[in-house]
């Protein structure tokens, strides 16, 4: 067997040993690329910027219920925490799947689950592996509602990338998903959901849930 | 007769062909230099820092790789090395096949284009679905992508409701809402059932093992949600010293590939999914593809790979522009593509690609834009004089002998005869010189009319009048 790694590092070093110089890592603040005018702070702020990243974006359980309703969104998958906290505002016909079932991936009209931050410079939601209840509940059904707690607040990519814990699967989710492959004409819902939903409202989870720092 | 392969490859090319790609580079030109000029006063100073940023990763390669591989099993992740793109698929196509999955998702990544992944996996009976919708339709056609970031820009959207039509995805119907409702309904089905997703990287952390994956699709996402093994496949190159490098290197990165701010979905994997999370791989493994890096790593041209592979030096390349990315003949097109494409080709199949350095004005503007301000107007003479030095035959295609011209520009007094003589090229019958070079030459383009030899005199009246 050749030790593949011995090769490439071997080669790697025998490459980089005729360079005369190495280039110094440069001083530079983390937030170097954040523009002057995507500063800020708030959860105003951050809502109207959700908002400018085609973000849905909703302050109460009731106006969240209501979206629902309109949309005739009757089967969806909920994350078990919040399913006993937002079942009051959801219609009576509303049907929440607790746990993701496979077969029901067309079915599902919406996916409930909870989100672990913000970044107020670009607009984001930050999902985690840990509070985010099933990968496939915030991923397949056409709506995506994520729970955020407005304390959780980053102002800026840069926070919000060297202040995260050491969760494998983090993302920075800005806006539904979207393709311009044909002709560059933009479409929204190629694979994920076509309307990105926020609540942005404390549901007072019991201990231990939607706290970035844990 | 046009002797160099990209003129060729132009001059044939469909005038549809070369519609859609002026119109797809021109809109995202004009979308990057809008969010470019809003955000940034000082954008070559940005780009000037990300290029040390890439530049002081790629220096210390022998520490940072390692470094990276280390935090990647720490973190729970198989870390396996390809020296060669061979040995790459080896491994792929051997996780796959222990997997006993038959079938595989794939997101965009043009590692796995060097390996031509799809097509090996498929050798082997494994459907391997490519999930970018412009990828998708280039596996339907069965076809190469044209461009890194659009890899379907070369298409219109009659071809794609074409090739929907005749791979069963319903009526002809050449509505993108359409089209892209169909690949939804039909990918999602594939996303549940593979066994494996294999994906790229656009950066790894050394600090922290954090592989970030950029798209807008959400099909990375959904890749990993759906199935149990997680491949991530990354050129050596993509290792970066720290996370606090992410946020400078994405910012540029997203800004310069589309125009947007940051991309739909910015995601960091560090290992296998957490315990308590039900969907997404148990396993994750990482392949360090070298493939003739590690030779450019300390070379003449090693500024190469800093590329984060955004696509703006093709789009505003005019050479591209008119012909095409699949003129390049590689995986790479563009400027980007003119001299990494040879280079990945290692010292034997140099030559294969060196003619590439050939396709282009030297005009700048790939060097303009690019956000790790790689120079590649510099690396692309570089290549070209490689080419020479080497005595590269298909670099040297079509090209003139230089030899006369720099007789005469290293004496004084020839030049200066030239310029009086200069004149006599306008009498000359030069179309018909019996020259294969001239004769190529001139079949595409016009001399003008020799106007020479006033500057000097022009420059002595004005010395006299100053001194007098
Ligand atoms: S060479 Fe520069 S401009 Fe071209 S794709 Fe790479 S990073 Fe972008």
């Amino acid at each position: 067997m050749p030790d593949d790694r011995a090769i490439v590092l071997d080669r790697l070093s025998a490459s980089l040993d005729k360079l005369s110089e190495r280039t110094p890592y440069p001083e530079f603040a983390a937030d170097a690329a954040t523009p002057d005018a995507l500063r800020g702070r708030g959860r105003a702020l951050f809502a109207k910027r959700l908002a400018k990243a085609k973000t849905v974006v909703f302050e109460t359980p009731q106006a969240l219920g209501d979206y629902l309703s309109e949309h005739d969104a009757a089967i969806g998958y909920c994350d078990p925490d919040l399913a006993p906290l937002l079942r009051p505002w959801l219609g009576p016909n509303v049907e929440l799947d607790l746990e993701f079932d496979h077969g029901r991936v067309n079915e599902y009209a919406f996916g409930i689950t909870r989100a672990t931050g913000g970044i107020i410079e670009t607009g984001s939601l930050i999902l985690t592996d840990s509070d985010t209840s099933n990968r496939l509940g915030a991923l397949a059904p056409w709506i995506h509602i994520a729970c955020l707690d407005p304390a959780a607040l980053h102002e800026t990519l840069a926070d919000a990338i060297t202040g995260m814990g050491d969760d494998p699967n983090i993302v920075f989710v800005t806006g539904h998903s979207q393709t311009a492959d044909v002709e560059g004409i933009l479409v929204h819902g190629v694979h994920g959901p076509g309307e990105q939903v926020c609540l942005l409202y404390d549901l007072a989870l019991p201990e231990g849930h939607g706290d970035p720092d844990q | 007769m046009n002797r160099q392969a990209v003129d060729a490859f132009a001059s044939g090319l469909d005038s549809e062909v070369r519609q859609a790609i002026e119109a797809g580079t021109a809109r995202v030109i004009e979308n990057r230099s809008h969010t470019l000029a809003e955000d940034y006063s000082d954008l070559d100073g940005l780009r000037q820092l990300a290029g040390q940023v890439r530049q002081h990763a790629l220096d210390h390669l022998d520490r940072y790789l390692p470094q990276a591989e280390r935090r990647l099993r720490d973190n729970g992740v198989q870390v396996h090395y390809a020296p060669s793109a061979d040995r790459a698929l080896e491994i792929i196509t051997g996780l796959v096949r222990a997997s006993g999955t038959r079938v595989v998702t794939k997101s965009k990544s043009m590692a796995s284009e060097e390996l031509d992944l799809a097509r090996r996996l498929a050798d082997i009976g494994v459907e391997a679905l490519e999930t970018d919708l412009g990828e998708f339709v280039i596996q339907l056609d069965d076809d190469h992508p044209s461009h890194i970031v659009a890899p379907i820009i070369h298409k219109t959207r009659r071809n794609v409701a074409d090739s929907f039509a005749k791979h069963g995805l319903g009526d002809f119907d050449d509505d993108p809402e359409v089209i892209t409702r169909r690949a939804r309904r039909f990918m999602r089905d594939k996303f549940l059932a593979a066994g494996v997703t294999i994906t790229g990287a656009n950066f790894i952390s050394a600090e922290s093992g954090r592989v970030a994956i950029v798209t807008n699709e959400g099909n990375a996402r959904f890749g990993l949600a759906g199935a149990d093994i997680h491949i991530a496949l990354a050129g050596i190159e993509k290792v970066i010293a720290r996370d606090r490098d992410l946020p400078l290197l994405l910012s540029l990165l997203v800004r310069s590939a589309t125009g947007q701010r940051i991309s739909s979905y910015v995601e960091l994997v560090s290992g296998p999914r957490s315990a308590s999370q039900p969907s997404g791989p148990r396993e994750m493994h990482v392949v360090f593809l070298d493939s003739n890096r590690s030779r450019i790593v300390g070379g003449q041209t090693r500024e190469i790979l800093r590329c984060i592979r955004c696509g703006a030096c093709m789009n505003t390349c005019p050479v591209y522009r008119q012909s095409s990315g699949h003129a390049y003949r590689g995986v790479y097109p563009g400027p980007v593509g003119t001299v990494l494409g040879p280079l990945l080709k290692g010292e034997d199949g140099f030559g294969e690609l060196a003619d590439l350095a050939r396709a282009s004005t030297l005009c700048g503007a790939c060097g303009d834009v690019c956000p790790v301000n790689i120079p590649l107007p510099d690396l692309i003479a570089r290549v070209r004089a490689r080419s020479h030095r080497e005595g590269t035959v298909s670099g040297d295609a079509g090209i003139p002998s230089m030899g006369g011209y720099s007789l005469i520009a290293r004496h004084p007094g020839l030049w200066r005869l030239a310029m009086r003589f200069g004149r006599v090229l306008n009498w000359l019958p030069l179309r018909q010189l019996p020259l294969g070079v001239s004769r190529a030459w001139f079949t595409s383009r016009t001399l003008p009319r020799w106007r020479g030899g006033y500057f000097r005199r022009w420059l002595r009246s004005r010395k006299e009048g100053q001194d007098a």
